[in-house]
């Protein structure tokens, strides 16, 4: 057992950490969607140039070849010192790798490069508005014609499908198969007559998801990845690969969120004293940092084993739970905190804190629903880890 | 960065389950639970011939010279078996004398101790006072060049059991005092956890001699209580995993409705929350565990950590098992409750999990 960085890995978290800070271009723009576009895409070229982007690629693909220790090291430096996301996140996180992983050499010649310096932004076509949790349910249809594919249907909390080059779409191409069998993923270009995507205005006013509407779009058959039929085990392969890797950017963005709490804490007063020196907040600050210590301890049990045996188990799921629950549990305490002024938002004359906490108790709420709801990530681990009887 | 058991850790944790699991079961927990100190010598012999009496202790003295990690993969096994047993309260009094002790003092009581032939156990709560973490009110009265002590000690553990007492007094030192020694009265106490006995000791007039005064002052005895409430915690991991184990075993096989009650998401959905708390609980032992062999300056938060957690856990988990087994849990004929009550009496052992919560405030808002 040994919870510290062997000095080959500490070299290396000292290389990214030099880097990250003497590139860090600053926070992002505060307002315009475009304007964040323009700086992420900036940003990224940066880490390209650099060797960073695709850094869990292999080295053939224009990656770095990283190993799983290397990734958690690099995402976890990122998210510490508050370094942009890339523009092409989807892309790099999952496009890139599922073509790796199922892509002809075709496919890979042409679609890796253009995601690594972000020249295309991917997003991802797999809910549907009646489709959600049961995501093998989905309608949308594509029907062969000639060489190529015609595509109707609707996708829904489509992230970044205005800026979008390539979707990944998963559609039904046989109806008759059984509901996981009939699928087929696609790469479809989102630049053409039969793609619309509206921004979806969420609780916090933004629209950073979309809705897309598919009517009659063409899609060759080149841009099948996978092979027909088989879109079930290729869009698992992008889920697993969404949900590996982020957990340890998610212990550093909750480590500096908790000490974000301490100073609000410190700040605040609340009944002659500060609510750092308040008995009830700080036991609930110290329930909140227990368990954001179980969960990067977890973290490093997962990673131990990971690297041991090759695949992520089904035992991230609980990773994924628990930051959903944290973060959510953070904002929420931040706003008892701040006590009657905490209906003031961002803007305010009078607002707290510039109104972050408002925004991250808003955002947050998404936490428990997006990629994997918890009560799905239960279902997971009640019938994959302890191994009870499916409930369906 | 590797953080898992090592092989030899996990075959450390393999033999104490394989025995625990052959000495302890249902019936033999009940026989010892009714009997009257709740353990049986010849288990002790068995423990004490596998090493686990002196496992944490220096080899210097007798022990085997492992660390915490492995203290935590035994106790956590202990837990895990539910096991009637003095070595907790012995190893509480062995860490004290390693660390604290005189070699004068640890020749005559750790190497035996260490080898099973003498037992140990602390006595440090006041009978009247709060009892809490650090801090006694007996007095250390002067007595030519040694004390004597006046009073009660309550929540002693296994005080019949025991050769020897580490007394505290309010000075913050710890006196050794034999069982057998003038004035010393042993009483046994009703406890919810007829697993692990508690008893009264009173002490009248009970003189210690200054060689038996141990030499450390209150602040020495912390890099004790960090080990034992690490160890504690292990254990509550423990019963935390077995009752789990028992709830999913339970949901498979109840029937329901024309179903197995673990197809149902109120069901299932409290035993993924039960593996939830059972897994954090042993990520925050295991953490705290390294600390104490490797990174010592973090122990003190890592400890509490681990104790706030496995604390709650420990009782929280049976419970819900409990709720999973439905009427049956709730008999006196299933084991589920023995569990419940361990959990519940570990959890208000030395720290709450509000007392050690309020010590990771401090360090985090400092």
């Amino acid at each position: 057992m040994d919870l510290t960085l062997s000095p080959s890995e500490q070299q290396f978290r000292d290389e990214v950490r030099d880097w990250i800070e003497a590139n860090h271009p600053g926070p992002e723009p505060e307002a315009g969607l475009e304007e964040v576009m323009a700086f992420r895409r900036e940003w990224q070229l940066k880490m390209h140039a650099a060797g960073w982007a695709g850094i869990s690629w292999p080295k053939e693909y224009g990656g770095r070849g990283a190993t799983m220790i290397e990734q958690a090291i690099f995402v976890g430096e990122a998210a510490r010192l508050e370094a942009p996301s890339p523009a092409n996140v989807l892309g790099l996180a999952m496009g890139g790798p599922v073509v790796i992983a199922h892509g002809t050499d075709e496919q890979k010649q042409r679609y890796l490069e253009p995601i690594l310096t972000g020249e295309e932004i991917w997003c991802q076509g797999f809910s549907e508005p009646e489709s959600g949790s049961d995501l093998a349910s989905l309608k949308t249809r594509a029907v062969k014609d000639g060489d190529e594919w015609v595509v109707t249907g609707q996708k829904v909390w489509t992230t970044f499908a205005q800026y979008a080059k390539w979707c990944m779409l998963v559609a039904r191409t046989d109806p008759d198969a059984p509901k996981h069998k009939g699928l087929t993923y696609f790469l479809m270009d989102m630049d053409q007559p039969g793609v619309e995507a509206k921004p979806l205005v969420q609780i916090t006013g933004e629209g950073e998801f979309n809705e897309v509407f598919i009517n009659e779009a063409r899609i060759p058959d080149e841009n099948i990845v996978g092979g027909v039929g088989n879109g079930w085990s290729v869009a698992i392969t992008t889920l697993m690969n969404e949900r590996a890797g982020l957990a340890f950017g998610a212990i550093a963005q909750i480590a500096n969120n908790l000490k974000r709490l301490g100073a609000l804490a410190a700040e605040t007063r609340v009944n002659g004293r500060t609510a750092a020196e308040d008995p009830v907040f700080r036991q609930r600050i110290a329930q909140l940092h227990i368990e954001a210590e179980t969960m990067r301890l977890n973290a490093y049990r997962g990673l131990t084993k990971t690297m041991q045996s090759g695949i992520p188990g089904p035992e991230g799921s609980l990773g994924k739970w628990q930051w959903a629950d944290i973060n959510q549990r953070i904002a929420e305490l931040a706003l008892d905190i701040e006590g009657a002024y905490a209906p003031l938002a961002r803007g305010d004359e009078h607002v707290v804190a510039g109104g972050t906490w408002q925004y991250s108790f808003l955002r947050s709420r998404a936490n428990s629903i997006e990629g994997g709801t918890t009560d799905i990530l239960k279902n997971i681990i009640a019938e994959r880890v302890l191994g009870l009887p499916r409930m369906r | 960065m590797y953080f898992d058991l090592t092989d030899e850790q996990q075959a450390i944790k393999a033999t104490a389950h394989d025995f625990l699991a052959a000495r302890y079961k249902s019936d033999r927990i009940r026989s010892l639970a009714e009997s009257e100190n709740g353990f049986e010598q010849s288990d002790w012999d068995e423990m004490a011939e596998l090493g686990w009496t002196g496992l944490a202790l220096p080899e210097e003295w007798g022990g085997q010279g492992l660390g915490i990690v492995e203290l935590a993969v035994l106790f956590e096994e202990m837990g895990y078996a539910l096991a009637p047993s003095p070595l907790f309260s012995n190893t509480i009094a062995g860490l004290a004398l390693a660390l604290c002790g005189s070699d004068e003092q640890r020749e005559r009581f750790l190497r035996p101790l260490a080898e099973g032939k003498l037992r140990g156990t602390p006595a440090l709560w006041d009978a009247g006072s709060s009892a809490t973490v650090g801090s006694f009110t007996m007095e250390a009265r002067a007595d030519g060049d040694g004390i004597v002590l006046d009073g009660e000690k309550v929540l002693v553990m296994d005080a019949a059991a025991a050769d020897f007492f580490l007394v505290a007094t309010s000075d913050g030192r710890r006196h050794l005092v034999e069982r057998g020694a003038d004035g010393v009265t042993v009483s046994p106490s009703t406890s919810i956890d007829t697993t692990r006995r508690l008893y009264a000791v009173r002490f009248d007039g009970t003189k210690v001699a200054a060689a038996d005064s141990l030499p450390a002052t209150g602040a020495d005895y912390y890099a004790v209580f960090n080990r034992l409430c690490v160890a504690l915690a292990a254990e509550s991991t423990g019963l935390a995993q077995r009752t789990m184990e028992m709830a999913v075993a339970y949901a498979k096989d109840r029937q329901q409705f024309g179903r197995p009650i673990g197809a149902y998401q109120a069901v299932s959905h409290r035993c993924a929350q039960m593996l939830l708390e059972t897994e954090n609980a042993r990520s925050a032992v295991y953490g705290a565990a390294w600390a104490a062999d490797a990174e010592p300056e973090s122990l003190p938060t890592a400890a509490s950590m681990a104790k706030a957690y496995a604390s709650d856990a420990g009782w929280r988990v049976p419970d819900a098992s409990i709720q999973v087994h439905g009427g049956i849990g709730f008999t006196w004929e299933h084991d589920l409750h023995f569990f419940l009550k361990r959990g519940k009496a570990n959890a208000a052992m030395f720290g709450d999990s509000k007392w050690h919560r309020e010590r990771v405030a401090d360090a985090v808002l400092a």
